[in-house]
């Protein structure tokens, strides 16, 4: 059974037939859909918006956050970096306008410079060369011989000497260990320009760089503008490889951006071009790695609310099926309650009707009945026309006709009385036998054969008379409506249990169809439309037996006939009206 | 044993005056008047043993005549006829009379003097 089969079930009343669609004064399979879309909606669409918004708020602030923190490790390693070139660069500026070119042309002065040099200045400086203008290497201090090289056709050499200043790429060089260079321009006294060269080893630099922690798998280097690596990178390759990725644009400040990776992964890249250096520091962050923190909040935002939706859909659904379901047993009982005081009232007329036509006839009947009486008097005691067995017999005749028309007076009276609800011993079989007197002459009319059966131990019952005589009066009728002529109705009564009777009406009529059989108890139901039927006889059988407490069965086949079972109590606690 | 004599009162002249007569056939003393003060007026002699009297009799009903009956002559046993027999009636009929002598018309005549040799132990 699916889920919408059940709350559908769940609006009929247990045990009760389902009804149709006009009995109830509302639609309510459309009243619990409407409140289920409307409660549904006002109170899901809010959450989800909500949730979204606030979904997107956090992964932008978490995006902004990183696209920060970038910002700020570049520019901070940026600075560094600046400062260790510009540091060094000013020492050697210094040391130009300090000293004159024949004080740096001598071996011992520049070999005390370059002691003092990396005495102040830690790690960094290699070795010191004085360059004349000519290109030829004039003096030189450190741990290779180099003293007497030519200079002169080399690019970098016309830059020093034309913008007084230079910062090598990194190289190997004759050294065959990555360094760089860095050259500044002097004045000899006669005015001749002279270069004084330093030589660099990168160490310093890569011990900052692999000393810096950068989240999410990130990466640290510096690469030339052609996008040669400058120093080594934990991701990216080893120092002199061509980077994967392409060479951002030059901007005067720190940039980050967004890249697709070589394997179709997203990165962040923050970057910034050095100042007065051939050198771009790079970052370059796995975007999934970053923001690993934020798909567990996210996750949690998506169960919150998954949780939420549940939990609101299943109150929902709870609510309105409980109430509209209360609604609907309301609306039963009050259209079950105006059947019953609709058919009261009917019943309370015929009653009325009944004893009124009982009076009028019963005046006249008791004249014919002393009447015929006193002739048939004159013929016994008179004695004049007693032989005569034609008189005699017309005068019987007379008197069996008036007892025949007071018996059914009688039993009219005795109906109207019964309509009242009162509980009082009853012998079941004198109530079968009492409502078939009813229908005793249509029987004979049309041939159909009553067989009663009831049980030697029935016991008497206590119960309302009228209400029990009804019950039996509408499943004979309805035996007597089915059956052709010439068929058979049978009744039997037996005890079912301790404290209560079964009576059994099967007959071989007509039968009902599967479809009919589930709404034979709804009110206005007929299949005798047109034939005097109100589709209300089954519909007040069914109440009068719960009224009465006992329970009404049915089971039909078409074309073999119908048989009704009515279990009642013994003793009924009490009559509901 | 001295014949039961009885007084029939019912609105219903040709009703009551033919069971009067069937019961003189049988050697019953039988009365009989439409009126109920006529019935009253009778009464004074009071020589009646049982009276037959309808519930409804215009102007006075049964159970009414049957109290003032009662002042009058405290022996006179009663039954009651109905032609109606509605709750109400059958009820009060019941109390007054005793079920057994509250007969529903038409009445058998045999039943009606069973019933009165009955209220008289005979």
């Amino acid at each position: 059974m699916s889920f919408w089969e059940k709350i559908r079930r769940s609006f009929q009343e247990k045990g009760e037939p389902p009804r149709r669609a006009s009995t109830y004064q509302f639609n309510y399979r459309r009243i619990w859909k409407l409140t289920v879309l409307l409660t549904g909606g006002v109170s899901l669409i809010p959450l989800i918006f909500i949730t979204a918004v606030n979904y997107e708020a956090m992964r932008h602030a978490i995006e902004s956050e990183m696209i920060f923190r970038t910002t700020r490790v570049v520019s901070n390693t940026c600075l560094s970096i600046s400062f260790f070139v510009n540091e060094r660069k000013s020492a050697l500026d210094f040391i130009v306008h300090e000293n004159s070119f024949e004080s740096l042309n001598n071996r011992e002065r520049l070999s005390r410079i370059l002691e003092d040099l990396k005495r102040s200045f830690g790690g960094g400086f290699v070795d010191l060369g004085v360059v004349d203008a000519s290109g030829q290497q004039r003096n030189y201090v450190g741990p290779y011989n180099l003293e007497g090289k030519d200079y002169s056709g080399q690019r970098w050499f016309q830059q020093v000497l034309d913008s007084g200043m230079y910062i090598s790429d990194v190289f190997l060089g004759y050294r065959k260990v990555p360094h760089l260079v860095i050259a500044v321009r002097g004045m000899s006294g006669s005015g001749i320009p002279y270069v004084l060269r330093a030589a660099l080893s990168t160490t310093p630099f890569e011990t900052l760089l692999s000393q810096l922690e950068v989240a999410g798998m990130g990466d640290v280097f510096m690469i030339n503008h052609e996008g040669i690596l400058q120093t080594p990178s934990r991701y990216h390759g080893g120092v002199f490889e061509k980077l994967c990725l392409p060479v951002p644009k030059e901007r005067p400040r720190t940039e980050v951006l967004e890249e697709k990776g070589p394997f179709e992964e997203d990165l962040i890249i923050g970057y910034r071009y050095i100042d007065d250096t051939p050198f771009i520091l790079m970052v370059v962050k796995k975007k999934k790695e970053c923001m690993k923190p934020w798909s567990r909040t996210g996750l949690k935002l998506i169960v919150f609310l998954l949780v939420s939706v549940t939990v609101i859909l299943t109150v929902i659904l709870g609510t309105s099926t409980y109430l509209v379901k209360k609604i609907k047993i309301a609306d039963e009982k009050r259209s079950a309650s105006l059947h019953q005081v609709e058919y009261a009232n009917k019943m309370a007329s015929i009653g009325r009707l009944a004893a009124s036509v009982a009076h009028e006839i019963n005046n006249p009947l008791a004249i014919i009945n002393e009447k015929a009486g006193l002739i048939k008097d004159f013929f016994t005691f008179g004695g004049k026309y007693a032989e005569d067995p034609k008189l005699m017999g017309l005068v019987d005749a007379i008197l069996a006709s008036v007892k025949r028309a007071g018996t059914i007076t009688r039993r009219l009276l005795n109906f109207s009385r019964n309509l009242q609800a009162s509980v009082e011993p009853i012998h079941l079989k004198d109530a079968i036998l009492e409502v078939l007197g009813f229908m005793g002459k249509e029987a004979v009319l049309r041939g159909i054969e009553i067989h009663v059966d009831v049980a030697e131990d029935m016991p008497i019952l206590e119960t309302d008379r009228g209400k029990l005589q009804q019950i039996l009066l509408n499943i004979v009728n309805n035996a007597f409506a089915a059956v052709s002529d010439g068929g058979h109705i049978d009744i039997q009564a037996r005890l079912e249990k301790r404290d209560q009777v079964a009576i059994v009406i099967a007959d071989d009529g007509c039968g009902i169809s599967k479809e009919d059989l589930s709404r034979i108890y709804e009110p206005f139901f007929s299949t005798k439309t047109g034939q005097g039927g109100t589709g209300l006889g089954l519909s007040i059988t069914y109440s009068l037996v719960q009224e009465i407490g006992g329970a009404i069965h049915v089971e039909s086949e078409l074309g073999k006939g119908t048989r009704f079972t009515i279990t009642i109590p013994i003793r009924s606690e009490k009559t509901k009206t | 044993m001295s014949s039961i004599r009885v007084l029939l009162v019912d609105d219903e002249e040709e009703l009551v005056s033919t069971l009067a007569e069937r019961l003189s056939l049988r050697g019953i003393h039988a009365d009989w008047t439409t009126h109920p003060d006529d019935a009253l007026r009778r009464l004074e002699t009071c020589k009646y043993d049982v009276a037959v009297l309808d519930v409804k009799i215009p102007r006075m009903s049964g159970i009414e005549l049957k109290k003032q009956m009662e002042k009058k002559c405290a022996h006179t046993k009663f039954i009651f006829l109905t032609g109606h027999g509605s709750e109400r009636d059958f009820r009060v009929g019941s109390q007054e009379a005793g079920p057994e002598f509250y007969l529903v018309k038409p009445v058998n005549i045999e039943d009606l003097i069973e019933k009165m040799n009955q209220l008289l132990g005979r």
